[in-house]
């Protein structure tokens, strides 16, 4: 067995290597910091960033120029393709708001360490695995350590009991989930004796679809991985850990993770179990179907701002899964442009919440928001863009994604789902335009009052643009997300 | 014929220590026990002739993770523990999922066990142990998870030293 580590594999893994070295390299500048002047991590944690996008923009352009559809890396652990690339962007997105947004925030909570800027380079690090990685042991790993990083920063307010709940119970029920999906992986490897995604679809696709095995495979891989991306029933921890965690966090968790999740139970269902679709599908529709009405229907009643944008995230994977379900080029193209918007729009969202967080509250009520139009018309009017693109209201890029999943699901016949995904878009504009009337319609509140930052300002500005241009100047997106198809289904 | 005995031995071993660790009243006994148990995964390993997955299960969990329960079970006050009612109300609850789940796993194997190949124990004819084996794979084909664990043990510090220390 020759083992060499080429130049190719140095090229595939290099954005990663860029993280691994910045995150590194903050966790030592930092002891020369003075408390004061923490916001240096935060620029070498930006620096960091633009290496990495350069080293991700080289790749793409090199499959652009060689017409190759995928790179592969290290003996077929790494496969460098659109779809890895696609994803890599929105990470690179994700974290990047999530750095500018969080040194204000970090400094009201006195929480403002460098080992914060380090574990988000780290969980990044981690999300790139899950969306190029084509082995399993690989796969796992970058998993868990994205996951790792995201318990400590959900329990990183160490003073606040809420932070330190949601990171135990994120911690036990994340722990449980990749305990079932490590089970699945073991008899994964145990039908196909490789732990290559594509050796392993060979196999499968050679069994009997009816196997028993390939079942069993099957259904502890997708409740571990339906657990990830907390669609029901196995969402129970989200509300909770989004509730507790720093808000910024929130944002960066409810967007990146959730991004990074789809990408890995993407790749697994579209490659390995392709041959069984007919099993997996009726499965993830009822998924599909049981999280759109549990997360609607949970978030009529919350009254934490924080809560009702978790329950909204899930009934969000729930439209995202059924573009699974359907699977046809639409769909899968749906899925990559709901993403994409979901990442904005939601990100929006959550630094508004971020911004409301001043020395006096926590400003996670939805009251909170009352009269923001009175005394702070602009953020009002950008809160309300995000809103209307979650809700799915044209022209916002919302409008976009549901259009693609809801075309997607007519065009392969699934007509009672497209129903139910239509009638939950009124439930959820109910729930979004209650935070609506409150800022709008609402006597203006003393304790309300926005402490933004220039990383606010420019986080909430990139958002709102973005949430607009997709909606309506779609096709440079559409044509992102057509190149982010496995090359067999473009 | 001496490793269907053995097999059966250790088994037993396992599945008996498995059963007295959560059924012995004190934690001590019960950490004991939790012992042999591992010990009898060990020498099941070693029939499958996979000694490098053995002697690792003896030093990582019989004796580093053991050592660490016995420290917790120190702090804890066990005589209080002791009088504690132990078995919450879930308990026939809990009995009916384990019923339905080695139902399950019964069903499972005996439909599906012809078709399911099972590893062969250590490649013949190349004159190499276990553990070289292991090294082998792990330093070439699996090089990469590899080298992101480290990555992953140096999240797992920073997160101790963030969540432990009062003043970072």
């Amino acid at each position: 067995m020759n083992f060499q580590f080429t130049q190719t594999d140095f090229f595939v893994l290099r954005p990663a290597i860029l993280l691994c070295l910045f995150g590194c390299g903050i966790l030592i500048t930092d002891f020369f910091i003075e408390a004061r002047q923490k916001f240096f991590n935060a620029l070498t944690a930006l620096i960091g960033r633009g290496f990495t996008g350069y080293a991700l923009w080289q790749q793409q352009s090199y499959l652009k120029a060689n017409g190759l559809p995928e790179l592969v890396g290290l003996s077929g652990a790494i496969t460098i393709d659109g779809f890895g690339i696609f994803f890599n962007w929105i990470f690179l997105i994700a974290t990047a708001l999530a750095i500018i947004i969080s040194t204000r925030y970090l400094e009201i909570e006195q929480e403002h360490h460098g080992e914060y800027y380090a574990l988000l380079l780290f969980a990044q690090t981690g999300m790139v695995f899950l969306a190029t990685a084509t082995e399993l042991v690989t796969l796992f790993i970058g998993l868990e350590l994205m996951a790792l990083s995201f318990y400590v920063m959900v329990g990183f307010l160490r003073g606040d009991k809420r932070s330190n709940e949601a990171a135990v119970k994120y911690l036990l029920l994340g722990a449980f989930s990749s305990g079932m999906l490590v089970y699945g992986f073991s008899i994964f490897y145990g039908i196909a004796n490789s732990t290559k995604l594509a050796d392993i679809a060979q196999a499968i696709s050679s069994r009997d679809p009816k196997d028993p095995m390939v079942f069993l495979a099957l259904a502890t891989t997708a409740v571990g991985l339906l657990f990830k991306i907390a669609a029901a029933p196995f969402h129970m921890w989200a509300p909770d850990a989004y509730e507790g965690a720093p808000t910024t966090i929130t944002a960066y968790l409810s967007v990146a993770s959730k991004a990074a999740s789809f990408a890995f139970l993407l790749r697994i269902f579209q490659s390995p179990l392709a041959s069984v679709r007919p099993t997996w599908e009726p499965l993830l529709g009822a998924v599909a179907l049981l999280t759109m009405t549990l997360g609607n229907l949970a978030a009529i009643s919350q009254t934490n701002i924080k809560r009702l944008l978790a329950y909204s995230s899930i009934s969000h994977a729930g439209y995202i899964l059924l573009g699974l379900v359907s699977g046809n080029q639409t769909g899968l193209k749906g899925i990559a442009v709901y993403i994409l918007v979901y990442t904005f729009m939601n990100f929006g969202a959550f630094t508004m919440v971020v911004a409301m967080r001043n020395q006096k509250i926590i400003g996670d009520d939805i009251d909170d928001m009352a009269g923001l139009m009175v005394k702070r018309p602009a953020y009002a009017v950008l809160m309300l863009i995000f809103l209307l693109s979650l809700a799915g209201i044209p022209p916002t890029a919302g409008f976009l994604g549901k259009y693609y999943i809801f075309l997607s699901l007519i065009q392969t016949q699934h007509y009672y789902l497209a129903v139910f995904a239509v009638l939950y878009v009124a439930v959820a504009a109910y729930y979004y335009f209650r935070i609506v009337k409150v800022m709008f319609a609402s006597e203006a509140v003393e304790r309300g009052e926005i402490s933004d930052s220039a990383g606010i300002r420019v986080a909430l500005a990139v958002s709102a643009v973005f949430t607009l241009l997709i909606g309506v100047y779609p096709e440079p997106f559409l044509e992102m997300a057509q190149r982010s198809l496995f090359a067999s289904l473009r | 014929m001496l490793d269907t005995a053995l097999f059966y031995i250790f088994a037993a071993l396992t599945l008996g220590g498995g059963v007295l660790t959560i059924t012995r009243r004190s934690a001590v006994h019960s950490a004991i026990w939790l012992i042999t148990s591992l010990l009898g995964v060990a020498g099941l390993y070693l029939l499958q002739r996979a000694e490098f997955l053995a002697g690792v299960q003896v030093i990582l969990y019989v004796g580093g993770i053991m050592v660490l329960f016995l420290f917790v079970i120190m702090l804890v006050n066990l005589d209080q523990a002791a009088k504690e009612k132990r078995f919450s109300g879930q308990k026939w609850i809990a009995l009916a999922c384990v019923a339905a789940v080695a139902l399950q796993a019964l069903w499972f194997v005996s439909k599906g066990a012809g078709r399911f190949t099972l590893g062969q124990p250590s490649i013949a004819g190349e004159n190499l142990g276990n553990s070289e084996h292991v090294s082998r794979v792990l330093f070439s084909q699996y090089l990469l998870p590899f080298e992101l664990a480290s990555i992953l043990l140096l999240v797992a510090i920073i997160g101790a030293v963030v969540m432990a220390k009062k003043r970072i």
